[in-house]
């Protein structure tokens, strides 16, 4: 087993047995950076400077024996959460030169560990897309397959993590960015309950659904990230004031447990290899000793528009403070105020985020906000409903994390609606709020890794947890060949 | 010609007297130097969030209470999207459909009669910030430091018919927005400006006619000339068969004029919709009824008690709870000296005096109400005379002494003590025997000038009643 192979358990033991120091591993993970990444392109900014002051600091705090649970881990963090005095770019040209002068509230719970942030990863432009072919920097390959999109839009924190350039990673999903990008890359990711990280930082999609989290080779290493990035903070006003658990139940028996298979998720659009992928661990499940349950979602079929118009209708207004005037790119040839947004802007946003923008705009627009807005506000209550009605009975749901595998590049994002469709199996869980886990159930055919979700109740994330680690432990994952 | 209603709305945003920002925890207050007085949150900066100060709420249902709100149990705060240099996020976080406050009422009188405004709504949102233009270099600079100022908007309904009502709103609504704490109401400092909204219609008209609105208006005198004038250009146009546009509009200060800004068509489509960052204010009875006895009597029930308990006169007791600095010191010395008129005389007819000149600022009032009450009782008591409390007062503006310490340090206590007197008396006899003989044989008036010649003596330290006896015994005994 090779160094990059350890979970941040069995590296936690080394590290405070003093086998290895963190600024070995550190540079470590930057050789195989600057051997690997070019291959992978899922670095924007690599952090070799701060990142060795960060492991010397971390090696002093072990010396002490003061370690908490990831001081001295290296990890990679998505582009579009704030780290002091490094720049931040969202994956956009309007951000190219932005360096904040404040971190992300996740970042500080790391840095107060003495993690190592190994550097800033891609991702698509403002989180808007599922492939990160839409990043103004990097448009990262699948460690798979490189031909193949690495999902998205945390699709450089995937890579990252997948192809062993990062212990772990953290990024952000508004409607399935670390699920998806985790299924198509073979590792775990997980969306943690809406409040439970921080917001403050990350820089703004859709606020209402935007949530930081965890991205790793296990369930297990995913929790432990969570109870370091994880609790109330006073700088955002959604951030909720509980104490939360996230290792608790790992290796409890799942047995007696129900878990629910809506049947919308497992019908047509959804690949066969993944579907039979996904029932096959379901079955692994009945074996450990789990009730399975068939439910229904009837709402599904409207998941797609009500999302893409909520999260718009808020991007349009998140975005509209990149003007040129106050930070990032500010076109050249601008002369008057008018000119300097309107150039700014068309210049410095991609066509995806363009899009989204105009249709938000539009969404909200006076004569349209009852036929789409408030319709959508109207969707999302009756998601809302739905998963209550099967939460009453259910301990969890099971569904696939996307309807196929990572697909090649240049093989659907110039079609935007089946990009937003292929977002289907995600995107009632930010609807709702929930926490869900992607891990890997399997292989397709050419080996490209499937994914399958735990859904779980509001701040019941170590259940979904747990029962996503249950699957893990007997479960055996292939690398990818690089 | 035809004889036109004047229906006048108002909209009034005053600036909360929070400590901090509305969502962030930058300082509040006038001045200072540009773009110092902000932060990454107030400035929008990518990745920060708005945290709604509690304060900032609780004042705001201060002023419902005070402007005799309902209060919408659940309240959300929305986003108002619009591009302009002074808002840095590009939309404003205001409240739209659920405001904090509905359906208040204001008491008003212009002198001839008392009438009801309704208030529409108040709601909070932060101010905007400020643009500086420099015409020699011909650009446009941003300061900040204004941005995320917690302000509350006051809407009335159309309810007002002529400037002198709107003037009476305007000084209503502050003067309670004062009592309750929550705004200075410095038109001049800009933490108070207005929206005026202006139509015509016949008097047997139904419907409203179309309105024109006045936008930022900073001072008193503005508003009132802004309405004046919009009353009689949109009387000319109706008279010559013009349509009045539905316009927003300027006053323009030096000219007197009101100028287009926009047209309805040009109106902004603000696409309002519910702040995801901020999760929305849900008030409970408890709440309200805690924020209702944080505040002190307000304006129409201090009159009440003043005319009604008090016996003061009505223009008075107007005079007296105009400014509750003001009241508040006449409520503290009628609780020591409760003689209700001889305290609101001397503060109508000579502490008002002080504070109209600009020599006592009412906010910073260098006396206690005790030491007050305690010089009107002095002076009503005839420990010192009229004159001399006056002087007392005087002083007390300047220090921190007593009105008693300043009576004896300045020898302005009346002296009874007969002993003095007779020795004052025995030498104004012996000094002025030219006088004297003239009394006595028979010219009465120089009584008068002896008298003035012993009290001057005495400096005002005697009764005058026992100076009169007492030399009326002395001369006498010269008979």
């Amino acid at each position: 087993m090779e160094l990059c192979d350890k979970s941040i358990i069995e590296l936690r033991q080394m590290l405070d047995d003093k086998q290895i120091s963190s600024v070995e591993l550190t540079k470590y993970y930057l050789d195989r950076i600057n051997q690997i990444d070019p291959k992978i392109e899922s670095y924007i900014t690599v952090c070799e400077e701060s990142a060795l002051a960060s492991a010397a600091k971390a090696d002093s705090r072990i010396a002490k024996g003061e370690a908490a649970t990831l001081t001295g881990i290296p990890i990679s963090i998505k582009d579009n959460m704030c780290t002091e005095g490094i720049r931040t770019t969202c994956g956009s040209k309007i951000l190219g030169d932005f360096v904040p002068p404040y971190n992300a509230t996740a970042v500080n719970k790391l840095l107060a560990e003495d993690v190592v942030i190994l550097g800033k990863v891609s991702m698509d432009e403002f989180a808007m897309g599922g492939s990160t072919q839409t990043s103004y920097y990097k448009k990262t390959k699948n460690p798979y397959d490189l031909t193949r999109v690495p999902g998205g839009s945390s699709g450089g924190s995937a890579a990252s993590v997948a192809a062993k350039l990062a212990v772990a990673a953290l990024g952000s999903d508004t409607g399935g960015s670390v699920r998806q990008p985790a299924s198509f890359c073979g590792i775990t990711g997980m969306k943690p309950t809406y409040g439970t990280v921080s917001r403050y930082g990350l820089v703004a999609f859709a606020s209402s659904f935007d949530q930081i989290g965890p991205l790793a080779h296990s369930a297990k290493d995913c929790a432990s990230l969570l109870d370091t990035i994880s609790g109330h903070d006073p700088f955002d006003g959604t951030s909720a004031n509980k104490k939360m658990n996230f290792t608790s139940k790992l290796g409890q028996n799942i047995k007696g447990l129900k878990l629910a298979l809506p049947k919308e998720f497992f019908e047509e659009g959804i690949d066969s290899e993944v579907r039979i992928a996904v029932l096959k661990a379901v079955e692994e499940y009945k074996k450990m000793g789990a009730e399975i349950v068939e439910v229904s979602m009837p709402s599904l079929k409207y998941a797609i528009a009500a999302y893409y118009l909520i999260a718009s209708a808020e991007a349009s207004s998140n975005l509209a403070r990149y003007d040129g005037i106050k930070f990032g790119y500010c076109s050249p040839s601008a002369k008057t105020y008018q000119e300097r947004i309107q150039r700014s802007r068309s210049e410095g946003f991609g066509d995806e985020v363009k899009r989204r923008i105009l249709l938000g705009t539009y969404a909200l627009s006076s004569g349209y906000y009852d036929a789409y807005y408030k319709k959508a506000l109207y969707v999302q209550q009756k998601i809302k409903a739905e998963y209550k009605n099967i939460f009453d009975t259910c301990d969890a749901i099971i569904t696939p994390t996307a309807p196929t595998t990572a697909y090649k590049i240049g093989e659907i994002e110039g079609d935007s609606v089946k990009m937003y469709l292929a977002d289907i199996c995600t995107v009632t869980v930010n609807i709702a709020g929930l926490p869900a886990v992607s891990t890997t159930c399997g292989y397709n055919a050419i080996g490209m890794p499937i994914g399958m979700s735990v859904v779980g109740k509001a701040f019941d994330d170590a259940t979904v947890l747990q029962i996503a680690d249950a699957f893990e432990v007997n479960f055996k994952s292939i690398n990818p060949r690089l | 010609m035809a004889k036109y209603v004047v229906v006048i709305g108002l909209e009034i945003h005053a600036q909360l007297l929070t400590n901090t920002k509305i969502f962030c925890s930058c300082e509040v207050d006038f001045g200072g130097e540009q773009n110092t007085r902000c932060c990454p949150v107030c400035t929008g900066f990518p990745g920060t969030l708005p945290v709604l100060n509690q304060t900032v709420v609780r004042y705001a249902i201060r002023a419902g209470v005070a402007l005799n709100c309902e209060f919408n149990r659940y309240s959300k705060i929305d986003r108002k999207n619009y591009f302009y240099p002074d808002l840095p996020k590009a939309y404003q976080i205001s409240q739209f459909d659920l405001p904090l406050c509905i359906e208040g009422k204001v008491k008003i009188d212009t002198g001839e009669e008392e009438k009801f405004i309704r208030v529409n709504r108040i709601h909070i949102e932060e101010d905007a910030g400020k643009l500086v233009h420099d015409d020699i270099d011909n650009i446009s600079l941003a300061d900040y430091n204004r941005c995320g100022v917690p302000l509350i908007e006051i809407v009335s309904e159309p309810d007002m018919s002529s400037s002198e009502e709107a003037k009476a709103y305007i000084e209503k609504v502050t003067g309670l927005l004062q009592y309750a704490g929550v705004s200075l109401c410095k038109m001049e400092e800009g933490s108070l400006r207005a929206d005026v909204n202006v139509s015509l219609k016949l008097p047997e008209a139904t419907k409203l006619g179309t309105k024109v609105e006045i936008k930022n208006l900073n001072s008193l005198k503005s508003i009132v000339r802004s309405i004046e004038y919009e009353i009689e250009r949109q009387t000319k146009m109706l008279n010559t068969g013009e349509e009045i546009i539905q316009e927003t509009r300027r006053f323009n200060d030096n000219r007197g004029v009101t100028v287009s800004m926009r047209s309805k068509e040009d109106a902004h489509d603000y696409r309002y919709f519910k702040d995801p960052d901020i999760i929305p204010v849900q008030i409970t009875d408890e709440d309200i009824d805690a924020i209702r006895k944080e505040l002190p009597m307000l304006i129409d029930e201090r009159f009440d008690l003043y005319v009604k308990e008090y016996g003061l006169g009505i223009s008075e007791a107007k005079i007296l709870v105009a400014n509750k600095e003001i009241s508040d010191l006449y409520n503290g010395a009628i609780s020591s000296y409760a003689n209700y008129k001889a305290v609101a005389n001397f503060i109508v007819g000579d502490l008002l005096r002080y504070v109209n000149e600009g020599e006592l600022d009412s906010k910073n009032i260098p006396f206690t109400a005790l030491e007050f009450a305690d010089l009107i009782k002095m002076s009503e008591e005839e420990v010192v005379n009229k004159n001399n409390a006056k002087a007392i007062f005087k002083i007390m503006l300047e220090g921190k002494k007593s009105p008693l310490q300043i009576a004896k340090e300045e020898g302005f206590l009346m002296n009874d003590s007969v002993d003095e007197v007779e020795e004052v008396v025995t030498s104004v006899v012996s000094e002025f025997t030219a006088e004297v003989e003239g009394y006595l044989a028979g010219k009465e008036k120089l009584f008068g000038f002896l008298m003035g010649q012993c009290s001057k003596k005495l400096a005002g330290r005697a009764n005058p009643k026992t100076i009169k006896e007492i030399l009326e015994q002395k001369l006498a005994a010269l008979k």
